[in-house]
Protein backbone atom coordinates (compact mmCIF):
# COMPACT_ATOMS: atom_id res chain seq x y z
CA UNK A 1 0.00 0.00 0.00
CA UNK A 2 2.45 2.78 1.31
CA UNK A 3 5.12 1.80 -1.58
CA UNK A 4 2.52 2.16 -4.24
CA UNK A 5 1.14 5.46 -2.84
CA UNK A 6 4.62 6.95 -2.17
CA UNK A 7 5.48 6.27 -5.80
CA UNK A 8 2.27 7.70 -7.08
CA UNK A 9 3.20 10.42 -4.90
CA UNK A 10 6.64 10.71 -6.84
CA UNK A 11 5.63 10.15 -10.25
CA UNK A 12 2.10 12.00 -11.04
CA UNK A 13 1.89 14.24 -7.73
CA UNK A 14 -0.97 12.93 -4.93
CA UNK A 15 -2.99 10.20 -5.69
CA UNK A 16 -6.31 12.33 -6.14
CA UNK A 17 -4.37 14.13 -9.07
CA UNK A 18 -3.68 11.15 -10.47
CA UNK A 19 -7.28 10.12 -9.88
CA UNK A 20 -8.87 12.94 -11.33
CA UNK A 21 -6.39 12.93 -14.19
CA UNK A 22 -8.21 9.55 -14.69
CA UNK A 23 -11.62 10.62 -15.06
CA UNK A 24 -10.91 13.23 -17.18
CA UNK A 25 -8.95 11.19 -20.09
CA UNK A 26 -11.62 8.93 -20.02
CA UNK A 27 -14.24 11.85 -20.39
CA UNK A 28 -12.40 13.19 -23.08
CA UNK A 29 -11.60 10.02 -24.73
CA UNK A 30 -15.36 9.65 -24.97
CA UNK A 31 -16.11 12.49 -25.84
CA UNK A 32 -14.05 12.40 -28.49
CA UNK A 33 -14.86 9.26 -29.53
CA UNK A 34 -18.83 9.56 -29.43
CA UNK A 35 -18.58 13.07 -31.42
CA UNK A 36 -16.85 11.78 -34.21
CA UNK A 37 -20.21 9.14 -34.25
CA UNK A 38 -17.41 6.32 -34.03
CA UNK A 39 -20.00 4.25 -30.64
CA UNK A 40 -23.35 4.38 -32.43
CA UNK A 41 -26.11 5.39 -30.34
CA UNK A 42 -24.09 6.76 -27.18
CA UNK A 43 -24.52 10.06 -26.68
CA UNK A 44 -21.50 12.28 -25.78
CA UNK A 45 -20.57 13.26 -21.54
CA UNK A 46 -21.53 16.84 -22.73
CA UNK A 47 -24.93 15.44 -23.92
CA UNK A 48 -25.52 13.33 -20.33
CA UNK A 49 -24.46 16.45 -18.72
CA UNK A 50 -26.55 18.87 -19.89
CA UNK A 51 -29.31 16.08 -19.78
CA UNK A 52 -28.42 15.76 -16.11
CA UNK A 53 -28.60 19.38 -15.27
CA UNK A 54 -31.99 19.29 -17.51
CA UNK A 55 -33.65 16.69 -15.10
CA UNK A 56 -32.76 18.47 -12.05
CA UNK A 57 -33.23 21.88 -13.51
CA UNK A 58 -37.16 20.63 -14.35
CA UNK A 59 -37.16 18.90 -11.04
CA UNK A 60 -38.03 15.96 -12.82
CA UNK A 61 -35.62 13.95 -10.83
CA UNK A 62 -37.12 14.72 -7.50
CA UNK A 63 -40.27 12.15 -7.29
CA UNK A 64 -37.97 9.03 -8.53
CA UNK A 65 -35.22 9.73 -6.54
CA UNK A 66 -38.04 10.03 -3.60
CA UNK A 67 -38.93 6.68 -4.46
CA UNK A 68 -35.92 5.21 -4.79
CA UNK A 69 -34.53 6.41 -1.55
CA UNK A 70 -37.91 5.90 0.89
CA UNK A 71 -37.87 1.85 -0.82
CA UNK A 72 -34.46 2.15 -0.14
CA UNK A 73 -34.37 3.38 3.58
CA UNK A 74 -38.04 1.56 4.65
CA UNK A 75 -36.69 -2.12 3.47
CA UNK A 76 -33.33 -1.52 4.48
CA UNK A 77 -34.56 -0.38 8.18
CA UNK A 78 -36.94 -3.41 8.09
CA UNK A 79 -33.80 -5.99 6.97
CA UNK A 80 -31.84 -4.69 10.09
CA UNK A 81 -34.41 -5.14 12.56
CA UNK A 82 -35.76 -7.99 11.45
CA UNK A 83 -31.87 -9.51 10.84
CA UNK A 84 -31.18 -8.66 14.64
CA UNK A 85 -33.82 -9.93 15.88
CA UNK A 86 -33.69 -13.36 14.41
CA UNK A 87 -29.64 -13.68 14.23
CA UNK A 88 -29.29 -13.46 18.46
CA UNK A 89 -30.85 -15.97 19.44
CA UNK A 90 -28.90 -17.87 16.28
CA UNK A 91 -25.77 -16.97 17.44
CA UNK A 92 -26.50 -17.60 21.38
CA UNK A 93 -27.85 -21.38 21.30
CA UNK A 94 -25.64 -23.96 19.74
CA UNK A 95 -28.92 -26.15 18.89
CA UNK A 96 -30.72 -22.96 17.14
CA UNK A 97 -27.68 -22.28 14.82
CA UNK A 98 -27.03 -26.11 13.80
CA UNK A 99 -30.63 -26.01 13.27
CA UNK A 100 -30.98 -23.33 11.00
CA UNK A 101 -27.56 -23.18 9.66
CA UNK A 102 -28.40 -25.50 6.39
CA UNK A 103 -31.76 -23.52 5.55
CA UNK A 104 -30.01 -20.12 6.05
CA UNK A 105 -27.16 -21.02 3.44
CA UNK A 106 -29.78 -22.19 1.33
CA UNK A 107 -31.87 -19.23 1.50
CA UNK A 108 -29.43 -16.48 0.61
CA UNK A 109 -28.06 -18.37 -2.38
CA UNK A 110 -31.21 -17.79 -3.97
CA UNK A 111 -32.10 -14.53 -5.75
CA UNK A 112 -34.48 -12.07 -4.44
CA UNK A 113 -35.30 -11.01 -7.84
CA UNK A 114 -36.72 -14.42 -8.59
CA UNK A 115 -39.74 -13.28 -6.51
CA UNK A 116 -40.61 -10.38 -8.73
CA UNK A 117 -43.33 -12.14 -10.93
CA UNK A 118 -45.11 -13.58 -7.61
CA UNK A 119 -44.85 -10.41 -5.31
CA UNK A 120 -45.99 -8.27 -8.80
CA UNK A 121 -49.04 -10.60 -8.75
CA UNK A 122 -49.30 -10.22 -5.15
CA UNK A 123 -48.62 -6.78 -4.52
CA UNK A 124 -48.47 -4.81 -7.71
CA UNK A 125 -45.98 -2.46 -9.40
CA UNK A 126 -46.01 0.06 -6.03
CA UNK A 127 -42.97 0.71 -3.20
CA UNK A 128 -44.49 -2.44 -1.45
CA UNK A 129 -43.27 -4.44 -3.93
CA UNK A 130 -39.57 -3.44 -4.47
CA UNK A 131 -39.38 -2.93 -0.38
CA UNK A 132 -40.82 -6.40 0.00
CA UNK A 133 -37.94 -7.63 -2.32
CA UNK A 134 -35.30 -5.65 -1.55
CA UNK A 135 -36.15 -6.64 2.06
CA UNK A 136 -35.73 -9.89 1.00
CA UNK A 137 -32.35 -9.83 -0.37
CA UNK A 138 -30.66 -7.94 2.44
CA UNK A 139 -31.97 -9.64 6.03
CA UNK A 140 -29.38 -12.98 5.43
CA UNK A 141 -26.43 -10.34 5.12
CA UNK A 142 -27.59 -8.99 8.94
CA UNK A 143 -28.64 -12.60 10.16
CA UNK A 144 -25.55 -13.83 9.48
CA UNK A 145 -23.00 -10.83 10.38
CA UNK A 146 -25.42 -10.79 13.35
CA UNK A 147 -24.77 -14.53 14.22
CA UNK A 148 -21.25 -14.37 13.70
CA UNK A 149 -20.87 -11.76 15.89
CA UNK A 150 -23.00 -12.84 18.88
CA UNK A 151 -20.73 -16.73 18.41
CA UNK A 152 -17.42 -14.20 18.48
CA UNK A 153 -18.02 -13.93 22.39
CA UNK A 154 -14.60 -14.59 24.55
CA UNK A 155 -15.05 -17.84 26.61
CA UNK A 156 -13.63 -16.73 29.21
CA UNK A 157 -15.00 -13.07 29.75
CA UNK A 158 -18.60 -15.11 29.11
CA UNK A 159 -17.45 -17.09 32.53
CA UNK A 160 -16.25 -14.34 34.55
CA UNK A 161 -19.49 -12.57 33.83
CA UNK A 162 -21.27 -16.31 35.09
CA UNK A 163 -18.80 -16.75 38.24
CA UNK A 164 -19.87 -12.85 38.55
CA UNK A 165 -23.38 -13.88 38.74
CA UNK A 166 -23.96 -10.55 36.61
CA UNK A 167 -27.72 -10.72 35.88
CA UNK A 168 -28.71 -11.78 32.32
CA UNK A 169 -29.86 -8.14 31.56
CA UNK A 170 -26.18 -7.05 32.17
CA UNK A 171 -24.34 -9.78 30.37
CA UNK A 172 -26.22 -8.81 27.16
CA UNK A 173 -26.13 -5.36 27.49
CA UNK A 174 -21.96 -5.17 28.62
CA UNK A 175 -20.94 -8.15 26.84
CA UNK A 176 -22.83 -9.76 23.58
CA UNK A 177 -23.79 -6.41 22.38
CA UNK A 178 -20.66 -4.96 22.65
CA UNK A 179 -19.22 -8.32 21.12
CA UNK A 180 -21.22 -8.49 18.55
CA UNK A 181 -21.74 -4.21 16.95
CA UNK A 182 -18.80 -4.60 14.93
CA UNK A 183 -19.81 -7.53 13.20
CA UNK A 184 -23.68 -5.75 12.76
CA UNK A 185 -22.02 -2.78 11.56
CA UNK A 186 -20.88 -4.94 8.63
CA UNK A 187 -24.15 -6.79 8.17
CA UNK A 188 -26.09 -2.93 8.02
CA UNK A 189 -23.26 -1.97 5.26
CA UNK A 190 -23.85 -5.13 3.34
CA UNK A 191 -27.46 -4.72 3.38
CA UNK A 192 -27.47 -0.73 2.45
CA UNK A 193 -25.78 -2.00 -0.54
CA UNK A 194 -27.88 -4.83 -1.30
CA UNK A 195 -31.07 -2.81 -0.49
CA UNK A 196 -29.93 -0.07 -2.98
CA UNK A 197 -29.20 -2.81 -5.60
CA UNK A 198 -32.50 -4.88 -5.12
CA UNK A 199 -34.81 -1.52 -4.91
CA UNK A 200 -33.13 -0.57 -8.42
CA UNK A 201 -33.12 -3.35 -9.81
CA UNK A 202 -36.46 -4.29 -9.01
CA UNK A 203 -37.58 -0.71 -10.17
CA UNK A 204 -36.21 -1.20 -13.98
CA UNK A 205 -37.52 -5.02 -14.54
CA UNK A 206 -40.86 -4.69 -12.75
CA UNK A 207 -41.03 -1.37 -13.71
CA UNK A 208 -41.91 0.15 -10.35
CA UNK A 209 -41.36 3.82 -10.37
CA UNK A 210 -38.01 5.24 -9.04
CA UNK A 211 -34.92 5.98 -10.56
CA UNK A 212 -35.18 2.48 -12.26
CA UNK A 213 -38.27 3.09 -14.15
CA UNK A 214 -36.60 6.33 -15.20
CA UNK A 215 -33.96 4.38 -16.92
CA UNK A 216 -36.34 2.03 -18.89
CA UNK A 217 -39.02 4.96 -19.70
CA UNK A 218 -36.02 7.10 -21.00
CA UNK A 219 -34.71 4.33 -23.25
CA UNK A 220 -38.25 3.62 -24.73
CA UNK A 221 -38.97 7.09 -25.32
CA UNK A 222 -35.74 7.15 -27.17
CA UNK A 223 -34.44 10.09 -24.86
CA UNK A 224 -30.99 8.52 -24.62
CA UNK A 225 -28.77 10.95 -23.06
CA UNK A 226 -31.37 11.19 -20.41
CA UNK A 227 -31.06 7.62 -19.96
CA UNK A 228 -27.32 8.02 -19.29
CA UNK A 229 -28.23 10.69 -16.51
CA UNK A 230 -29.97 8.33 -14.48
CA UNK A 231 -27.77 5.45 -15.16
CA UNK A 232 -24.91 7.66 -13.34
CA UNK A 233 -27.20 9.00 -10.79
CA UNK A 234 -27.79 5.03 -10.05
CA UNK A 235 -24.40 4.26 -9.58
CA UNK A 236 -23.67 7.65 -7.75
CA UNK A 237 -25.76 6.59 -4.91
CA UNK A 238 -24.31 3.30 -4.92
CA UNK A 239 -20.92 5.24 -4.61
CA UNK A 240 -22.15 7.65 -2.27
CA UNK A 241 -23.94 5.19 -0.20
CA UNK A 242 -21.36 2.57 0.28
CA UNK A 243 -19.03 5.44 1.85
CA UNK A 244 -21.13 6.82 4.24
CA UNK A 245 -21.62 3.15 5.48
CA UNK A 246 -18.34 2.29 5.44
CA UNK A 247 -17.22 5.16 7.69
CA UNK A 248 -20.06 4.05 9.64
CA UNK A 249 -18.90 0.50 10.32
CA UNK A 250 -15.13 2.23 10.54
CA UNK A 251 -16.82 4.32 13.82
CA UNK A 252 -18.34 0.94 14.99
CA UNK A 253 -15.01 -1.11 14.37
CA UNK A 254 -12.91 1.50 15.90
CA UNK A 255 -12.97 1.01 19.70
CA UNK A 256 -13.24 -2.90 19.11
CA UNK A 257 -10.27 -5.06 20.57
CA UNK A 258 -9.29 -7.11 17.95
CA UNK A 259 -9.37 -3.42 15.98
CA UNK A 260 -6.51 -1.87 18.83
CA UNK A 261 -4.58 -4.77 18.41
CA UNK A 262 -3.94 -4.52 15.37
CA UNK A 263 -3.07 -1.27 15.27
CA UNK A 264 -0.93 -1.25 17.91
CA UNK B 1 -22.42 -42.88 15.60
CA UNK B 2 -25.31 -41.16 17.09
CA UNK B 3 -23.20 -38.31 17.43
CA UNK B 4 -22.60 -37.83 13.96
CA UNK B 5 -25.77 -39.05 13.10
CA UNK B 6 -27.14 -36.00 15.14
CA UNK B 7 -24.88 -33.61 13.14
CA UNK B 8 -26.17 -34.59 9.62
CA UNK B 9 -30.04 -35.16 11.01
CA UNK B 10 -30.40 -31.28 12.95
CA UNK B 11 -29.84 -29.12 10.03
CA UNK B 12 -32.03 -30.92 7.91
CA UNK B 13 -35.04 -30.55 10.65
CA UNK B 14 -35.94 -27.27 9.76
CA UNK B 15 -35.84 -27.79 6.18
CA UNK B 16 -38.32 -30.68 6.36
CA UNK B 17 -40.63 -28.99 9.03
CA UNK B 18 -40.73 -25.86 6.54
CA UNK B 19 -41.43 -28.22 3.32
CA UNK B 20 -44.33 -30.04 5.47
CA UNK B 21 -45.65 -26.62 6.65
CA UNK B 22 -45.94 -25.36 2.98
CA UNK B 23 -47.46 -28.90 2.23
CA UNK B 24 -50.34 -28.68 4.26
CA UNK B 25 -50.45 -24.85 4.27
CA UNK B 26 -51.26 -25.07 0.60
CA UNK B 27 -53.29 -28.34 0.25
CA UNK B 28 -56.58 -26.47 1.06
CA UNK B 29 -55.92 -24.61 -2.36
CA UNK B 30 -57.71 -21.32 -0.70
CA UNK B 31 -55.23 -18.97 -2.46
CA UNK B 32 -55.04 -19.10 -6.46
CA UNK B 33 -51.79 -17.85 -5.14
CA UNK B 34 -50.38 -20.07 -3.09
CA UNK B 35 -51.18 -23.46 -5.26
CA UNK B 36 -51.09 -26.82 -3.32
CA UNK B 37 -47.23 -27.85 -3.29
CA UNK B 38 -47.38 -31.20 -4.26
CA UNK B 39 -49.50 -29.44 -7.44
CA UNK B 40 -46.60 -27.57 -7.87
CA UNK B 41 -44.23 -30.35 -7.39
CA UNK B 42 -46.32 -32.74 -10.19
CA UNK B 43 -45.84 -29.93 -12.65
CA UNK B 44 -42.16 -29.67 -11.95
CA UNK B 45 -41.73 -33.39 -12.49
CA UNK B 46 -43.89 -33.02 -15.65
CA UNK B 47 -41.41 -29.57 -17.04
CA UNK B 48 -38.06 -30.06 -15.55
CA UNK B 49 -37.43 -33.66 -15.52
CA UNK B 50 -36.23 -33.35 -18.08
CA UNK B 51 -38.93 -32.19 -20.75
CA UNK B 52 -37.55 -28.49 -21.12
CA UNK B 53 -34.79 -28.62 -20.21
CA UNK B 54 -32.83 -28.37 -23.87
CA UNK B 55 -35.26 -25.25 -24.27
CA UNK B 56 -35.13 -22.96 -21.21
CA UNK B 57 -32.14 -24.61 -18.53
CA UNK B 58 -29.83 -25.21 -21.19
CA UNK B 59 -29.75 -21.07 -22.65
CA UNK B 60 -30.02 -19.94 -19.03
CA UNK B 61 -26.86 -21.70 -18.04
CA UNK B 62 -25.22 -20.97 -21.33
CA UNK B 63 -25.00 -17.03 -20.64
CA UNK B 64 -24.06 -17.78 -16.86
CA UNK B 65 -20.79 -19.91 -18.12
CA UNK B 66 -19.90 -17.63 -20.67
CA UNK B 67 -20.22 -14.28 -18.62
CA UNK B 68 -18.62 -15.67 -15.63
CA UNK B 69 -16.02 -16.92 -17.88
CA UNK B 70 -15.23 -13.93 -19.74
CA UNK B 71 -15.32 -12.24 -16.38
CA UNK B 72 -12.88 -14.58 -14.81
CA UNK B 73 -10.31 -14.47 -17.73
CA UNK B 74 -11.05 -10.54 -18.22
CA UNK B 75 -10.81 -9.65 -14.52
CA UNK B 76 -7.75 -11.86 -13.39
CA UNK B 77 -5.61 -10.99 -16.68
CA UNK B 78 -6.81 -6.74 -15.95
CA UNK B 79 -6.69 -7.37 -11.90
CA UNK B 80 -2.46 -8.95 -12.33
CA UNK B 81 -1.59 -5.91 -14.33
CA UNK B 82 -3.69 -3.07 -12.49
CA UNK B 83 -2.13 -5.10 -8.78
CA UNK B 84 1.36 -5.57 -10.04
CA UNK B 85 1.17 -1.82 -11.25
CA UNK B 86 0.10 0.05 -7.79
CA UNK B 87 0.04 3.55 -8.72
CA UNK B 88 -2.38 2.82 -11.89
CA UNK B 89 -4.77 1.00 -9.53
CA UNK B 90 -4.72 3.56 -7.43
CA UNK B 91 -5.67 6.08 -10.29
CA UNK B 92 -8.46 4.37 -11.80
CA UNK B 93 -9.78 2.67 -8.69
CA UNK B 94 -12.90 5.52 -8.34
CA UNK B 95 -13.33 4.84 -11.55
CA UNK B 96 -13.87 1.30 -10.84
CA UNK B 97 -15.51 1.83 -7.75
CA UNK B 98 -18.30 3.66 -9.25
CA UNK B 99 -18.65 0.84 -12.11
CA UNK B 100 -19.02 -1.91 -9.51
CA UNK B 101 -21.80 0.64 -7.39
CA UNK B 102 -23.37 0.66 -10.10
CA UNK B 103 -26.14 -2.01 -10.42
CA UNK B 104 -25.68 -3.56 -13.14
CA UNK B 105 -29.75 -4.11 -14.09
CA UNK B 106 -29.45 -0.37 -14.31
CA UNK B 107 -27.68 -0.84 -17.81
CA UNK B 108 -30.12 -3.21 -19.40
CA UNK B 109 -32.19 -0.81 -21.05
CA UNK B 110 -28.73 0.13 -22.63
CA UNK B 111 -27.80 -3.30 -23.04
CA UNK B 112 -31.37 -3.61 -24.78
CA UNK B 113 -30.63 -0.37 -26.84
CA UNK B 114 -27.50 -0.93 -27.95
CA UNK B 115 -26.79 -4.67 -28.80
CA UNK B 116 -30.64 -5.74 -29.16
CA UNK B 117 -32.23 -9.07 -27.19
CA UNK B 118 -29.86 -11.78 -27.95
CA UNK B 119 -27.81 -13.78 -26.05
CA UNK B 120 -25.09 -11.56 -26.72
CA UNK B 121 -27.02 -8.65 -24.65
CA UNK B 122 -27.73 -11.14 -21.96
CA UNK B 123 -23.55 -12.48 -21.70
CA UNK B 124 -22.63 -8.53 -22.10
CA UNK B 125 -24.63 -7.36 -19.40
CA UNK B 126 -23.33 -10.86 -17.23
CA UNK B 127 -19.93 -9.79 -17.74
CA UNK B 128 -20.48 -5.74 -17.43
CA UNK B 129 -21.76 -7.05 -13.61
CA UNK B 130 -20.06 -10.07 -12.61
CA UNK B 131 -16.53 -8.47 -13.84
CA UNK B 132 -16.19 -6.01 -10.93
CA UNK B 133 -16.14 -7.88 -7.84
CA UNK B 134 -13.10 -10.48 -9.39
CA UNK B 135 -11.32 -7.80 -11.00
CA UNK B 136 -11.06 -5.56 -7.41
CA UNK B 137 -10.08 -8.64 -5.79
CA UNK B 138 -7.47 -9.96 -8.03
CA UNK B 139 -6.00 -6.21 -7.63
CA UNK B 140 -6.22 -6.68 -3.84
CA UNK B 141 -4.70 -10.35 -3.83
CA UNK B 142 -1.93 -9.50 -5.97
CA UNK B 143 -1.16 -6.59 -3.89
CA UNK B 144 -0.90 -8.60 -1.23
CA UNK B 145 1.53 -10.16 -1.89
CA UNK B 146 4.26 -10.91 0.64
CA UNK B 147 7.20 -9.05 0.66
CA UNK B 148 9.29 -11.77 0.83
CA UNK B 149 7.89 -13.95 -1.92
CA UNK B 150 8.89 -10.72 -4.22
CA UNK B 151 12.18 -10.38 -3.14
CA UNK B 152 12.73 -14.29 -3.22
CA UNK B 153 11.54 -14.44 -6.96
CA UNK B 154 14.01 -11.54 -7.54
CA UNK B 155 16.90 -13.28 -6.20
CA UNK B 156 15.92 -16.21 -8.15
CA UNK B 157 15.62 -14.40 -11.72
CA UNK B 158 11.83 -15.68 -11.86
CA UNK B 159 10.97 -15.78 -15.70
CA UNK B 160 7.83 -13.15 -15.67
CA UNK B 161 5.37 -16.14 -16.85
CA UNK B 162 6.81 -18.33 -13.98
CA UNK B 163 6.38 -15.12 -11.64
CA UNK B 164 2.90 -14.74 -13.16
CA UNK B 165 1.58 -18.12 -13.74
CA UNK B 166 3.64 -19.74 -10.56
CA UNK B 167 3.66 -16.91 -8.02
CA UNK B 168 1.52 -13.91 -8.21
CA UNK B 169 -1.86 -15.83 -9.32
CA UNK B 170 -1.26 -18.71 -6.78
CA UNK B 171 -0.92 -16.76 -3.73
CA UNK B 172 -4.12 -14.47 -4.73
CA UNK B 173 -5.90 -17.05 -6.02
CA UNK B 174 -7.61 -17.01 -2.11
CA UNK B 175 -9.33 -13.54 -2.92
CA UNK B 176 -9.80 -14.30 -6.80
CA UNK B 177 -11.84 -16.85 -5.45
CA UNK B 178 -13.88 -15.19 -3.20
CA UNK B 179 -14.53 -12.06 -5.97
CA UNK B 180 -15.70 -15.41 -8.14
CA UNK B 181 -18.14 -16.37 -5.83
CA UNK B 182 -19.48 -12.72 -5.10
CA UNK B 183 -19.66 -12.69 -9.29
CA UNK B 184 -21.35 -15.93 -9.34
CA UNK B 185 -24.58 -14.55 -7.34
CA UNK B 186 -24.46 -11.56 -9.54
CA UNK B 187 -24.61 -13.76 -12.57
CA UNK B 188 -27.39 -15.39 -11.09
CA UNK B 189 -29.77 -12.74 -10.79
CA UNK B 190 -28.75 -11.00 -14.44
CA UNK B 191 -29.02 -13.95 -16.10
CA UNK B 192 -32.89 -14.44 -14.53
CA UNK B 193 -33.67 -9.97 -14.97
CA UNK B 194 -31.80 -9.93 -18.42
CA UNK B 195 -34.63 -12.59 -19.78
CA UNK B 196 -37.15 -10.94 -17.74
CA UNK B 197 -36.78 -7.72 -20.00
CA UNK B 198 -35.59 -9.26 -23.19
CA UNK B 199 -35.48 -13.19 -24.08
CA UNK B 200 -37.71 -15.58 -25.68
CA UNK B 201 -36.39 -18.92 -24.10
CA UNK B 202 -34.41 -19.26 -20.93
CA UNK B 203 -36.23 -19.93 -17.23
CA UNK B 204 -36.37 -16.42 -16.66
CA UNK B 205 -38.77 -15.55 -19.36
CA UNK B 206 -40.68 -19.22 -18.65
CA UNK B 207 -41.49 -17.74 -15.35
CA UNK B 208 -42.63 -14.65 -16.33
CA UNK B 209 -44.77 -16.57 -19.46
CA UNK B 210 -46.36 -18.74 -16.38
CA UNK B 211 -47.23 -15.28 -14.61
CA UNK B 212 -48.83 -13.44 -17.52
CA UNK B 213 -50.58 -16.31 -18.09
CA UNK B 214 -51.99 -17.03 -14.49
CA UNK B 215 -50.17 -20.51 -14.24
CA UNK B 216 -49.47 -20.45 -11.23
CA UNK B 217 -48.21 -23.98 -10.41
CA UNK B 218 -45.66 -23.64 -13.47
CA UNK B 219 -44.63 -20.25 -12.07
CA UNK B 220 -43.83 -22.17 -8.70
CA UNK B 221 -41.79 -24.62 -10.53
CA UNK B 222 -39.77 -22.44 -12.43
CA UNK B 223 -38.89 -20.45 -8.94
CA UNK B 224 -37.80 -23.73 -7.02
CA UNK B 225 -35.84 -24.45 -10.46
CA UNK B 226 -33.97 -21.69 -10.03
CA UNK B 227 -33.76 -21.55 -6.68
CA UNK B 228 -32.03 -25.29 -6.68
CA UNK B 229 -29.44 -24.09 -9.52
CA UNK B 230 -28.37 -21.33 -7.90
CA UNK B 231 -27.37 -23.47 -4.90
CA UNK B 232 -25.98 -25.86 -6.87
CA UNK B 233 -23.68 -23.43 -8.74
CA UNK B 234 -22.45 -22.27 -5.56
CA UNK B 235 -21.73 -25.56 -4.51
CA UNK B 236 -20.18 -26.43 -7.65
CA UNK B 237 -17.47 -23.72 -6.82
CA UNK B 238 -17.09 -24.53 -3.51
CA UNK B 239 -16.32 -27.54 -4.11
CA UNK B 240 -13.49 -26.20 -7.11
CA UNK B 241 -12.33 -23.68 -4.00
CA UNK B 242 -11.80 -26.80 -2.34
CA UNK B 243 -9.72 -28.39 -4.27
CA UNK B 244 -7.94 -25.54 -5.96
CA UNK B 245 -7.46 -24.21 -2.68
CA UNK B 246 -6.00 -27.32 -0.96
CA UNK B 247 -2.41 -26.00 -0.99
CA UNK B 248 -3.43 -22.97 0.95
CA UNK B 249 -5.14 -24.54 3.57
CA UNK B 250 -2.27 -27.08 4.09
CA UNK B 251 -0.11 -23.94 4.52
CA UNK B 252 -2.14 -21.86 7.50
CA UNK B 253 -2.27 -25.34 9.46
Amino acid sequence: MVPARRLLAGRWGSPLAAQLAVVAVLLVIWQITAGLGQLGAVPTPVEVGRALLAIFASGAVWEPLGTTLAGWAISLLLAVVVGIVVGFPLGTSRLAYRLSVFTLDFLRTIPALVLVPLVVLLYGSGLESTILLAFLGAVWAVIMQTIYGARDVDPTALQTFMSFRVRRWDTVRFLLVPTALPYIATGVRLAAAICLLVTISAQVVIPAGGLGEQILTAQLGGAVPTMYAYIFLCGALGVGANAAFGKLEAKALAWHPSHRKVAA
Amino acid sequence: MSSRLARLLVPALLPLILILAWWYASAGGSSIFFPPLSQILERFQELWLFALVPEHVVPSLQSILWGLGISIVLGVGLGVLLGLNGYVATAVNPVLQFLRYLPAVALLPLAIQLIGIGQEMRVTIIVLGALWPILLNTIDGVRGISPGLVDVARSNRLRPFDWIFRVVIPSASPQIFAGIRASLAVSVILMFASELLGASRGIGYFILEAQRQFSLPEMWSGMILLGIIGYALNVVLMAIEYFALAWHRKARI
